[in-house]
């Protein structure tokens, strides 16, 4: 048994819909009980989805159990059929219909129907979201593209002089971490390569297309969660090479790129070439001079990690405090980045945990899930969302891509954003005490009226304000030691305060001083 | 109405015979574990353990929603593979997860362990789980259990499972001893406080369930009146009158009307005099129906379709056909209890279509036909219909809102008003 705050994974079945729900003709009949609806939620109000997921419910109650489930479920594969008229259905069990085993696979098989029904066997005590969705889209394209296979030995013919090469875009889902802006943006680039896409999958493909996916002459391993298996067979079966190198980042993008051309023969001169992206000159502009060796904590899915962790590193001179990942499955890639960055990776996906690991390694920028970002916003740190779990700001209106040339640019401001504005209130802060800046006075340009109470530090939760102040009441600070720290930045202020406090304990000191500040300022100092 | 026929009420025909349409299949509503969501707000020093799979534990993460990530006062004990197959002791992981979960935080007086389906498919026993460990924590924390398991419970019915769980460990009143009237259901603090002092206005002593705190939970005895401040609370009921209480039939507290018929219901009881009610109800329900009658001129002759979702559809359609003038076509509820909702049901129109239970295809077909002017659903049909043309309102928000008695009637109307407003102004 495993205590539980908050998940960053759903369980399989929900990777299962966001494959599902991302292909245009595909239903899947989910033999679970009502509470498992929930789900739905996730794609009409997360991603704003305009049509309810293609998904039918068995909703087997108490009473059913033992009688008629299997009924039901056999009569609820009809149902969705006759109704939804799908061209191939996938069908599984949820956590509780997996216990009363009932075999959704066999059952939908018995009813006949007159398309590819695909059976999923997705352990729920087992597995989570990422795994279930790789496992759902490598079960879809094994039946889908399966029969159009190949004699074995089989050798590729040569593509025929004059046509351009295609590939498949492999990974982007429904409810995916800006899948949407990225597809289109990595279209653009490959494009501008000389390169047709010929499926983009499963995200809005049909079953038709999930057929024809043996055509392309290469696969485009977009998100190694959800594509990395299926990629593999599609390898193995038609003979497809893989471009593994996630092209986010400049450095990211570029090679990406130089594999594409490896693989195709196309020139890419010409694209290399084309100073397509503003962060290297951003980042070399001296204004960015503040940047350097600023501390970044990074978690969310490997993908994304692994990204940020360069793109942090040798395109904004970030320095890595901690970084790790809650996909389990690409463990060892993860520990291996962390290594070449000097510190340990945290795989783990123990909120709590994560928590506590980010406090400790006082961060001067999180770039982290939705839920690093609340931790950021309690410990008072300014972060940026590089990745899953979504929440409904990940759906910007506007294109807002990480991949390719683009996606850099929107990563300078989005990562860049929150630490201007930290810095724009540590100078605010700095010049509280000018008489026009008395607490309370409003920014000239608003007029003079007196604002009502301007916090200058970011409000924390009561909750970690508690456990903040827990341990802080055995010391107390002189009032110019309070006014001294007030005009250290507020985003280091804490871990001032933590660090000060600890050093008056240790030293038995009963009342923190200016001087005692500085002591422990030179003390910890790094 | 006036005044002085304020407490004159004509019981309801015995056992309403309005017919209902009965529906079997896909049902599209949270199951009990989401009433967590607001049980821990309410009772603040219980924790809620639910015993259940990745899923249970989603679930409730995606109802709570926009509730900040702090260190919340629920979790879930995800059972894993290696329990299932018997290598580990299910008794001996849940009290390892506990005690775990009680060094943490030792604020907790009340521990809840909340079933779910996978929990209840395998038969694990929470019931022998939570004496076991109440006796051993014992002085230090209560431990309890109930279910909220979808094969068992529709989403509000997870709090009429754990308020019936309170029952029995509440205090027993003596048959001598004269008995407060008491409010069942979880209200919002701010609704209690202003019920609590009309209830002080009319003499009327009154106690809560559940309480704020686990230590105030209430006596209950024979003379223990009970009114329902929510229409989901069979269970709770049950246990009550097994105590020796007796249920205090009353129209639910939405709107003015409603208001006043459940306050009424408990005057009479306590023989206060007509003209005192009038005194001190007159200025909220002036108030309730000014707040009211500034959002009927948006909601008048608007037709309104419920899809089952809380259980409050029959009191709320009464609401806003007997006070707004809207026109509702079909009023869907997961689950009919026509004993505590008889009063309500009575003053519906009659020719409205009640529906229990679900099957959403065929019912999405019933709402299409209807084209009504606002359809009240869950979160994963709002989107959907508002792209095919088709104006909503979310009910988990009715939940979720201080929508009872006077003061927030007009609240409670403009919920409805806002969506429509809304799609008047909009030219994109
Ligand atoms: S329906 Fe059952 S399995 Fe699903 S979330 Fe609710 S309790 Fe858990």
């Amino acid at each position: 048994m495993q205590l539980t705050v908050w998940t960053y994974e759903g369980p399989p079945h929900v990777g299962a819909m966001r494959v599902c729900t991302g292909m245009t003709d595909l239903h899947y009949v989910l033999h679970a009980p009502q509470g498992d609806t929930y789900a739905d939620l996730l794609f009409t109000m997360i991603e704003r989805r305009n049509a309810r997921p293609p998904v039918t419910y068995t909703t087997f109650q108490a009473r059913d159990l033992g009688s008629d489930t299997a009924d039901l479920f056999q009569s609820a594969v009809r149902d969705a059929y006759e109704r939804f008229k799908p061209a191939a259905m996938i069908v599984g069990a949820s956590c509780t219909a997996e216990l009363i085993q009932d075999d959704p696979g066999g059952l939908a098989k018995a009813a006949g129907l007159p398309i590819p029904v695909i059976p999923l066997d997705l352990p729920s005590y087992q597995k989570k979201e990422n795994w279930g969705a790789a496992e759902t889209f490598y079960r879809i394209v094994r039946s889908l593209a399966g029969p159009h296979a190949p004699a074995p030995g089989h050798v590729r013919p040569a593509r025929a002089a004059g046509t351009r090469p295609s590939c498949n875009i492999l990974g982007p889902t429904a409810l995916g971490f800006r899948h949407r802006d990225d597809v289109r943006e990595i279209t653009a680039l490959l494009d501008r390569m000389g390169i047709d896409v010929n499926v983009v999958a499963p995200m809005g493909a049909s079953v038709a297309d999930i057929a024809r996916l043996g055509e392309a002459d290469f696969s485009v391993v977009l998100y190694p969660e959800v594509a990395g298996t299926a990629a593999q067979w599609l390898k193995r079966t038609f003979g497809q090479p893989l471009v593994q190198t996630v092209p986010i980042g400049v450095g990211a993008t570029r090679e990406f790129i130089a594999e594409v051309a490896a693989i195709t023969g196309v020139d890419a001169t010409a694209v290399l070439a084309d100073p397509a992206s503003r962060l290297p000159w951003y980042s070399r502009s001296v204004d960015s001079t503040y940047l350097t060796g600023k501390r970044v904590f990074i978690f969310g899915d490997a993908t994304h990690v692994l990204a940020s962790a360069r793109i942090a590193t040798e395109e904004l001179g970030f320095t890595v405090a901690g970084m790790g990942t809650y996909s389990r499955e690409f463990a060892r890639e993860v520990r291996e980045a962390a290594a070449r960055y000097g510190v340990e990776a945290l795989i783990s996906d123990d909120y709590l945990e994560v928590e506590e690991k980010i406090a400790a390694a006082h961060p001067e920028l999180v770039l982290g899930t939705q839920m690093e970002r609340h931790i950021a916003k309690r410990l008072g740190v300014p972060c940026a969302v590089i990745s899953a779990p979504v929440h409904v700001q990940d759906f910007p209106a506007r294109h807002s891509p990480q991949v390719g040339f683009e996606g850099a640019n929107v990563i300078f401001d989005s990562w860049v954003h929150p630490l201007m504005m930290g810095l724009e209130e540590h100078l605010l802060g700095m010049f509280r005490d000018d008489f026009e800046f008395v607490d309370g006075a409003s920014p000239s340009h608003l007029g003079h009226a007196p604002a009502k109470s301007e916090p200058h530090d970011i409000q924390v939760a009561p909750a970690i304000a508690e456990a903040v102040a827990g341990g802080s009441d055995a010391v107390a600070w002189s009032v110019e030691a309070e006014k001294e720290l007030k005009k250290i930045p507020f985003f280091v202020r804490g871990k001032a305060r933590r660090n000060t406090e600890a050093y008056a304990v240790e030293k038995s000191i009963p009342v923190i001083t200016v001087e005692a500040l500085y002591d422990a300022k030179a003390h910890f100092g790094r | 109405m006036n005044a002085v026929t304020l407490l004159d009420r004509t019981p309801p025909a015995a056992g309403c015979d309005r017919p209902v349409l009965k529906e079997r299949g896909q049902r599209e509503v949270f199951c009990g574990l989401t009433g967590i969501v607001w049980l821990h707000r309410k009772i603040q020093d219980a924790f809620f353990l639910v015993v259940g799979s990745r899923t249970c534990a989603h679930l409730i993460q995606s109802a709570a929603g926009v509730m900040i990530f702090a260190e919340p006062r629920f979790a879930t004990a995800i059972i894993e593979e290696r329990d299932l197959a018997g290598r580990a002791d299910l008794h001996e992981e849940l009290d390892t997860v506990v005690g775990r979960l009680l060094a943490r935080r030792p604020d907790i007086k009340l521990l809840f362990l909340v079933g779910s389906c996978p929990s209840e498919v395998i038969k694990l026993d929470l019931n022998r789980a939570a004496s076991r460990l109440d006796e051993r924590l014992k002085d230090r924390v209560r431990v309890l259990a109930y279910s909220g398991s979808g094969i068992e419970t529709t989403f509000t019915q997870g709090e009429d499972a754990c308020l019936a769980a309170l029952v029995p460990g509440m205090p027993t009143l003596s048959e001598t001893a004269p008995a407060p009237l008491m409010v069942v259901g979880t209200l919002a603090d701010v609704v209690e406080d202003r019920f609590k002092a009309l209830f002080d206005g009319l003499g009327i002593p009154v106690v809560f369930l559940p309480p704020r705190r686990s230590r105030d939970l209430p006596a209950v005895g024979p003379n223990t009146r009970f009114l329902l401040a929510q229409p989901f609370l069979t269970d709770t009921a049950r246990a009550l009158e097994e105590r020796g209480a007796t249920h205090v039939a009353a129209a639910f507290p939405f709107g003015e009307e409603g208001t006043t018929a459940w306050l009424a219901a408990a005057a009479r009881l306590y023989g206060v005099s007509e003209e005192r009610f009038a005194e001190v109800t007159a200025p909220s329900r002036d108030r309730a129906k000014r707040a009211v009658a500034r959002h009927r001129p948006a909601l008048e002759g608007k037709s309104i379709f419920f899809f089952p979702d809380s259980q409050l559809e029959i009191p709320l359609a009464r609401f806003l056909a007997r006070e707004l003038g809207m026109i509702p076509v079909e009023v869907g509820t997961p689950y009919l209890h026509r004993r505590h909702l008889a009063d309500d049901l009575e003053l519906l129109p009659h020719d409205v279509l009640v529906s229990e239970g679900q099957d959403v295809d065929k019912q999405l077909d019933r709402c299409r036909a209807a084209r009504p002017d606002l359809v009240v659903c869950g979160l994963g049909l709002a989107n959907p219909l508002e792209a095919e043309g088709i104006t909503t309102k979310w009910s988990i928000e009715l939940v979720f809102s201080p929508v009872h008695g006077y003061e927030h009637a007009g609240d409670l109307a403009e919920l409805f008003a806002r969506p429509l407003g809304r799609r008047d102004r909009l030219r994109v």
